[in-house]
């Protein structure tokens, strides 16, 4: 599989990529070259870069420096807006949830279904109850009705929220900034299966997780953030597992960890 | 509470009780219930049930809506705006100065005044959106400013703080009437002579009912409320606006143009002050440089009292329109119960203590606090 994608060009490329805050250079220059149907891994230490590095794509940061060419055209988001439109959906790791709000209004934030009554335009709420739950039973949450308030749901169930909405918008990429920190085991297998589901669709993934099983569970290329830079992208079956963890930082841990939790995800 | 459900049998507890306390409107429905209640039992025979007393207080009640449901919407976009009441001064003073001390046509007077305040309310937007500032610290400022002004401009250019003359201003003009006209009186006038309504015994009105009409005041209260619980209920934009004073950051990672939100919410309660500027000024036939003091106090009350959070994100609009009928009908029910009036302001400052506690415990109930 991995011969052919040679060929087709990358979806997203990222040249150069370089972001600050002020006097923080949160990037120091970042390429990473995402292709469609194939998973992309997101590794790196706590404050490496990850979740602003996935910012810069998903449009809520302009890059201070360097190129985004989205499907061949530089592209030059103003806003997530632009982003969603274009087929590009995120699970921020601050989730974007609004606990006052209904699942099914948090579901279709910024993105409302809308149906024609009288040629005025009004929020099609049967449309998106429906979606909500349908979509929520695929990731194997049974809510309450989807009038529930997103506050009453747990961590979890409230990351799966983000995650369905997510695959549901995600037309063409979907990012994922660690999607699975607070989710069980079944919430977690059901969150790798989707998006193992998904690549096979054709869809881009950007997968970050501090997870090495994880992303080998389901990646296709792996990118290693430190201090704002890249250490490189390795392609699945080009590094093993040991030498991704010694690319990680907390390796050692996780290599004991391993050890008691035997061969399950 | 203590571990949130996760599947079906699971959550069974959820009392209907429960249910209805968490919607917002919960306490304005209930407050209005005891207000009636009470001012029926103990000041049924004052006049206030009878039609003069109804339209009476229907009037204060709507001019409290008008601006309520303005102040509503903004309030649950995360913002304030403490420069209602002098928008209201504001806006009828500049009616009266385009009107009669400039003599255009009222219509003009009134097109051009919309469009000042609703560029006021878009300046205090943009500045609040652009540095971020709470809008409190922002509209506080706009409040003196345009007091200010209200004041500095009559005085400067008349040598007093009351520009009359707008009623014959406006005379035969076609957009006045949709302000400070009536409508329905052939309605009322049947009403009358059937005997339903009370009618003139003597002078010049004998034969005609006491109240001839319904003021446009009162229109535009019930079309504003509607059109704002439409948009916030049913609409895409409303969406928006709950989004926006959720969580704000949120809603911008979601694609919501959370400034733009913002910025319309704070024109929006400009037009709506300008409305009740204009139907005030239409019908005292004055504009007033001291017309609106507090106003933007009693707006924020009412829209509380109708269960909105302070803090954005959560409210209704048919709640602030309760919160506004309670006001009026308490303010004007112990006018004709004959207390003192200045025990209404014992009595807001109470209810909004009320308002804020039972509001403050629901909003836990939904978002699972603790
Ligand atoms: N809005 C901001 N303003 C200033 N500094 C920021 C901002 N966002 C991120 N940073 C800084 O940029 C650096 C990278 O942050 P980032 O959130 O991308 O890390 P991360 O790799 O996602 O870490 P984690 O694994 O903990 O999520 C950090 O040093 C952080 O302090
Ligand atoms: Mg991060």
């Amino acid at each position: 599989m991995s011969a052919s994608q040679n060929a087709t060009p990358p979806i997203i490329q990222m040249k150069d990529i370089e972001k600050h805050f002020g006097s923080v250079i949160a990037l120091a220059g970042v390429s990473v070259d995402v292709f469609a149907g194939e998973c992309h891994c997101l590794l790196g230490d706590n404050g490496a870069g990850k979740s602003t590095f996935i910012k810069t794509m998903s449009g809520v940061h302009k890059p201070t420096a360097g190129e985004i060419i989205f499907e061949g055209k530089p592209l030059d988001f103003a806003d997530p807006r632009d982003a969603i439109t274009a087929g590009i959906a995120t699970v921020h790791q601050h989730l974007a949830m609004i606990p006052l709000m209904s699942v099914s209004r948090n579901f279709f934030m910024g993105n409302e279904p809308v149906k024609k009554v009288a040629g005025l335009t009004f929020f099609d709420h049967d449309y998106a109850n429906r979606v909500t739950m349908e979509e929520m039973r695929k990731m194997g949450i049974n809510l309450r009705g989807p009038d529930q308030a997103v506050g009453t749901l747990s961590g979890g169930e409230r990351q799966t929220v983000a995650i369905a909405r997510a695959v549901h918008f995600g037309a063409k990429v979907l990012i994922l900034d660690e999607p699975t920190s607070a989710l069980g085991v079944r919430q977690t297998s059901n969150v790798l299966a989707t998006i193992d589901k998904v690549r096979k669709q054709g869809i881009a993934v950007v997968f970050i997780t501090h997870n090495v099983r994880h992303a080998l569970a389901v990646g296709d290329r792996f990118t290693v953030l430190n201090r704002g830079k890249t250490l490189g992208t390795a392609k699945r079956g080009e590094i093993t597992p040991e030498e991704l963890q010694d690319l990680m930082a907390g390796g050692q841990e996780l290599a004991q960890l391993e050890g008691s939790l035997g061969g399950t995800v | 509470m203590a571990d949130t459900p996760q599947i079906d049998e699971r959550i069974k507890e959820i009392s209907p009780l429960r249910r209805a306390l968490i919607r917002p409107e919960l306490g304005g429905i209930v407050g209005t219930f005891a207000v009636f209640t009470l001012f029926a039992l103990f000041a049924f025979d004052s006049g206030m049930f009878n039609s003069q007393g109804v339209m009476n207080w229907s009037i204060v009640s709507a001019q409290f809506m008008i601006i309520a449901v303005g102040a509503c919407l903004l309030m649950i976009a995360g913002e304030f705006d403490l420069s209602v009441g002098s928008m209201i001064g504001f806006a009828g003073m500049m009616i009266a100065v385009f009107g009669v001390v400039l003599a255009w046509p009222m219509w003009i007077a009134i097109i051009i005044t919309f469009a000042i305040c609703c560029a006021l309310g878009a300046l205090n937007g943009w500045i609040v959106v652009r540095t971020g500032l709470p809008s409190f610290i922002v509209t506080l400022a706009f409040l003196f400013i345009l007091r200010g002004f209200t004041i500095y401009i009559p005085q400067t250019i008349e040598r007093k703080t009351i520009i009359g003359g707008i009623r014959d201003a406006a005379e035969g003009d076609w957009l006045a009437p949709i302000f400070g006209g009536k409508i329905g009186q052939p309605i009322f006038q049947w009403l009358g002579d059937i005997g339903v309504i009370g009618v003139f015994e003597r002078g010049t009105r004998a034969g005609q009912p006491v109240v001839d009409g319904i003021p446009m005041l009162i229109i535009w209260a019930i079309v504003l409320i509607i059109f704002g619980h439409i948009l916030l209920t049913r609409t895409r934009f409303g969406n928006w606006i709950f989004a926006s004073g959720g969580d704000a950051e949120a809603a911008r990672n979601s694609g919501v143009p959370v400034n733009k939100v913002k910025i319309l919410m704070f024109m929006f309660t400009a037009f709506c002050a300008t409305v009740l500027a204009v139907c005030q000024v239409m019908e005292f036939g004055s504009a007033g440089a001291d017309r609106g003091l507090l106003k933007e106090f009693e707006a924020i009350i009412a829209v509380v009292i109708g269960g909105a959070l302070l803090t954005g994100g959560y409210g209704s609009v048919i709640g602030a329109a309760l919160g506004a009928l309670i006001f009026g009908v308490v303010q004007q029910g112990l006018f004709f119960a004959g207390v003192e009036s200045s025990l209404f302001r014992v009595f807001l400052g109470v209810i909004l203590l009320f308002a804020v506690i039972l509001n403050t415990y629901i909003r836990r109930i939904i978002t699972g606090e603790r």
